[in-house]
């Protein structure tokens, strides 16, 4: 049944709908910073070699630093059981039917840890590039990663996700010659949504880069300061 | 899909508005939604319904105001706004440019609405 209106009126709001999110995703930074964490949100599709990437950057970090990773998936995945082979805290998230991790989600798994005792948190997202780009983590840095069998031509398909983040991985460069992958395209495709933007050339296979990207992030980590367990 | 996500806090944000606001019932709300902020419009249209039921505002209607990209050139020193969402170039200058002024905003803008002629109670 629709009521008629008196005198209509109207109310300026000018609200961002995510602020929810945001207010929560800045408290987590904050209690991030103070226990020195340093936090990767790291998107990609499905298959893009992200969870064996993980793998190995954790195993690499974990002789030196307390590492944890929080794994997002839709259904029960092996990811967790995998990346605890690593030495690393792991918890899994499993979202259901939601395409991404939300900063409540985040929040809420934290509570089983001391922040305190972890260096380095990496939050592997759910495998989408649409649905995590608009929800803050509470992260520092937001990687994206694209493997040389998904084309050269696909940043430039997702440039909200690619804008969003702060660099961009090629996984499975040991492929690119295999699979005709166009490098200098691939760069243009990423600086079209996100223009400088620094790109690690990543094999996990093959051990290519991923010292590179494990030193950028603990140079990243000691420029925020924190707490340090050397 | 987040649109569902979105659109159970963009109800959320409303209702407490007009609450605060002594509306007694909204007919529209005003969404503006960037190029580059993720959100499908017709995803969010077909989720806002979903959100809403069981709510005050149950059989509001939702208006999408599509943003455009507005970018600053720091080569022009002036904004412009681009007719597509990439490539992240000035139109005038083809410098790359990476200063998003607008585009990328999820806002519930305003509220129509107002008190009903004949209240229930
Ligand atoms: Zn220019």
């Amino acid at each position: 049944m629709s009521q008629a209106i008196k005198q209509p009126r109207i109310v300026k709001i000018r609200e961002n709908v995510l602020k929810k999110n945001d207010m929560l995703a800045r408290e987590l930074r904050k209690r991030f910073q103070e226990n020195g964490v340093y936090v990767v949100n790291l998107v990609s599709s499905p298959g893009s070699g992200k969870t064996t990437l993980l793998t190995e950057v954790l195993t690499r970090l974990s002789n030196k630093y307390k590492t944890a990773a929080l794994v997002g998936d839709l259904a029960t995945e092996n990811d967790a059981e995998r990346l605890e082979k690593s030495g690393a805290l792991v918890h899994q998230i499993t979202t259901g039917t939601v395409c991404h991790l939300e900063a409540q989600m985040i929040e809420a798994s934290l509570k089983q840890w001391n922040l305190a005792e972890i260096d380095f948190l990496f939050i592997e997202n759910v495998g989408n590039l649409v649905c995590p780009s608009s929800y803050d983590l509470g992260e520092n840095i937001r990687a994206v990663l694209f493997s040389t069998t998904e084309g050269e031509d696909k940043p430039e398909k997702y440039p909200t996700i690619v804008n969003s983040a702060d660099v961009a991985i090629i996984t499975k460069i040991d492929l690119a010659d295999a699979v005709e992958f166009d490098k200098e395209r691939f760069y243009e495709s990423i600086y079209k949504s996100r223009p400088e933007m620094k790109i690690f050339e990543v094999s996990a296979k093959k051990d290519e880069g991923i010292d590179e990207w494990i030193d950028f992030l603990i140079k990243e980590k000691n420029l925020l300061g924190g707490q340090s367990i050397n | 899909m987040h649109e569902l996500s979105i659109a159970y806090n963009l109800v959320e944000i409303a209702v407490e508005t007009a609450e605060q606001n002594h509306l007694q019932k909204v007919d529209v709300l005003h969404v503006k939604i960037g190029v580059l902020s993720g959100v499908v419009k017709e995803a969010l249209e077909f989720s806002f319904d979903i959100a809403a039921q069981g709510t005050p505002i149950e059989g509001a209607k939702l208006v999408v105001h599509e943003v455009p990209l507005k970018i600053f050139c720091p080569n022009c020193q002036k904004m412009h706004v681009l007719k597509k969402p990439i490539p992240l170039v000035c139109p005038e200058c083809r410098q790359r440019t990476g200063e998003i002024v607008e585009g990328k905003e999820i806002e519930l803008y305003s509220l129509e609405g107002g008190d009903v002629l004949e209240p229930s109670d």
